[in-house]
């Protein structure tokens, strides 16, 4: 990725950014995130396909936006998180300068989010066929079947949050679990607090995930959390002819209209 | 006590789980769930994982649960009525497939919850563990024990330490312990008499990678130092790293009420949350990730060893290994002797 390292160089030289947000070698054979300041650095930033991290992640986190103006190396699930987050005011074309790489592993440089958009909407988020046969395997089993099924998986939940930390989407300061007076949901990791914790995840997270893993990625152990997730955003397929990040216009869940036609919510 | 030096064959370790089971000691051992290798009460000997480095979890979760009830409370018209737990009830435990590195934690557990109060709830669990321990025979980059100073098969912490001597070998046992002894006796006739039998040329080779003594010297003078920020800037501020170690032992208090009614638990917490020193005023002294991270090396290379004289660090190596975004604390620690004068 010799044109990633050259373009970021030149943008720190010429101080449009102060930081680029890219990934390196790490230890044993991973990868991960790296923060470049100085020009000279830039020839530590790498490119192959282990860099999966949402590096989406970052843009949010004090640390690195109080640098100044940042550029990021994005690949599409990164595009799709940016998008996100710029439809929730979170980034904007001030504070963030786009770096994408394509599918097919090649630069290209976004003059502004609207660029970005239209670069992510020819792409549909698709399920992969290994997932979706696990959810189609879920959906035929009895909710008796499905309920011990997601009581084995989810009971050895720990709740470390790594999957809310790694989530792009999950930048709230004060998360829901963190509230014990009063509690909103229950906070020990037992069965019903890890239940609750991971079905408010999914549900808060629908027509918000672009469906990239970081949070199964995260789990330290080994839980397919991120099944919950896939499967909404099928449910959003059904439901709202399915989800696609855009800068304006409405969300899927988290809208409030007064004349909405469920009246329950009215 | 003296270590008294055992040698068990191959295939009497079966026979020894058998005999536990048949005197009803509830077995937790390493077992397999989603590709991770973790500590799960066990019937059989056949459920047991053999071929791991380390596990995925560490077992200190046998005497300090995650999530762990200690009293229930009723208000009434007169005040409070409350009921603490019954320590009788808590089990006798064989631990099986301790690592030596994992036993080693058991040290700073016990400093921390018997610092000033005396726990009595985690001492009664501790006092009611077996821990046979195995040693490594194999390790991986981020095993780092013998800077920490431990070994791969350093016995502190195990009530009976078994090393295989040779792929498919034979069992050494070291009975360290009265628990341990215990055990002998309950199957005697599966323990014989070893002869002189030296067991370094079967472990694993770990390297010295730093000296723990040289970090806990430079961290007095590094407190404002920008390594933190350096080190810190990927740390997503998650608790897998805490939850995974054998010696973090924080913990938050929780209330579950159900009206006038409720239990207190005390569930594990971490010191990577920024949740984890907000006062109540708003005020958070640690409100930047450097500074949290800062406090976990400070906590384990010099606020441990101050107080308490053990270190917070066995070198399991598990809090990298369980990091989704790489904070490999081998690495910054020699970082730490390398950069800090």
């Amino acid at each position: 990725m010799d044109d990633l390292r050259k373009r970021a160089k030149e943008l720190l030289e010429s101080s449009t950014v102060k930081v680029v947000i890219g990934y390196e070698q790490g230890t044993a054979n991973k990868t991960r995130a790296l923060f470049v300041e100085k020009p000279e650095d830039a020839v530590k930033l790498i490119f192959d396909s282990y860099c999966v991290q949402n590096l989406a992640v970052y843009v949010t986190k004090r640390e690195i936006r109080d640098k100044g103006k940042m550029a990021i190396a994005a690949t599409l699930p990164v595009l799709r998180s940016i998008i996100q987050l710029a439809s929730e005011s979170q980034v904007n074309d001030n504070n963030l300068l786009v770096l994408g790489i394509t599918p097919e592993s090649k630069l290209v440089e976004f003059s502004n989010l609207a660029e970005v958009e239209t670069f992510v909407h020819q792409y549909q988020i698709e399920i992969d066929a290994h997932n979706k046969e696990i959810l189609d395997k879920l959906d035929k089993m009895t909710p008796a079947e499905r309920w011990k099924f997601w009581i084995d998986e989810l009971t050895p939940c720990f709740k470390c949050y790594a999957c809310r930390a790694a989530c792009p989407m999950c930048y709230c300061h004060r998360c829901t679990v963190d509230f014990n007076q009063p509690q909103w949901i229950p906070v020990p990791s037992h069965e019903l607090g890890n239940l609750e914790w991971h079905i408010m995840r999914a549900v808060h997270l629908t027509g918000r995930c672009v469906d990239c893993d970081a949070c199964y990625n995260a789990c330290p152990l080994g839980i397919p959390l991120n099944l919950l997730t896939k499967k909404m955003v099928e449910e959003a397929k059904v439901h709202f002819g399915g989800y696609q990040p855009a800068i304006k216009g409405e969300h899927l869940m988290s809208t409030y209209k007064p004349d909405d036609k469920e009246n329950f919510i009215q | 006590m003296n270590i008294d030096k055992w040698l068990v064959r191959k295939d009497s370790l079966e026979k020894l789980f058998d005999i536990l089971k048949q005197n009803s000691k509830t077995i937790y051992a390493p077992a397999t769930k989603n590709g991770k290798v973790s500590f799960i009460e066990t019937d059989s000997f056949s459920g047991i994982t053999t071929d791991y480095i380390q596990t995925t979890q560490s077992s200190k979760e046998i005497v300090f649960p995650r999530t762990e009830k200690i009293l229930d409370y009723t208000k009434n018209r007169d005040g409070m009525s409350v009921k603490g737990i019954d320590l009788k009830d808590i089990p006798e435990i064989i631990l099986w497939g301790v690592r030596p590195c994992d036993a080693m934690g058991i040290d700073g557990l016990s400093a921390i919850f018997n610092w000033d109060y005396k726990d009595e709830i985690y001492n009664n669990r501790l006092s009611r563990v077996t821990v046979l321990g195995f040693s490594c025979s194999k390790s991986d980059e981020y095993c780092f024990c013998t800077s920490a100073g431990g070994g791969p098969g350093n016995n502190a912490g195990s009530d009976i330490l078994f090393t295989q001597l040779g792929t498919d070998g034979d069992y050494l046992a070291e009975v360290l312990t009265e628990k341990g002894s215990a055990v002998v006796l309950l199957a005697s006739g599966l323990f014989e008499k070893a002869g002189e039998i030296k067991k370094e040329q079967f472990l694993a080779e770990v390297p010295v990678r730093f000296n723990k003594e040289e970090i806990r010297k430079k961290l007095e003078n590094s407190f404002e130092s920008e390594l933190w920020i350096e080190h810190s800037l990927r740390c997503l501020g998650c608790g897998a790293c805490a939850y995974v170690c054998p010696t973090c032992a924080c913990f938050d208090i929780q209330d579950e009420a159900h009206g006038k009614a409720g239990t207190r638990v005390r569930c594990w917490d971490s010191c990577g949350f920024s949740l984890f020193t907000l006062h109540t005023s708003g005020h958070n002294p640690r409100e930047l990730q450097s500074q949290r991270w800062r406090q976990r090396i400070m906590h384990k290379f010099s606020y441990m060893p101050d107080r308490l004289s053990v270190y917070g660090c066995t070198g399991c190596g598990r809090c990298s290994r369980a990091c989704p975004v790489d904070m490999n604390i081998l690495e910054h620690l020699i970082s730490i002797q390398e950069v800090i004068v």
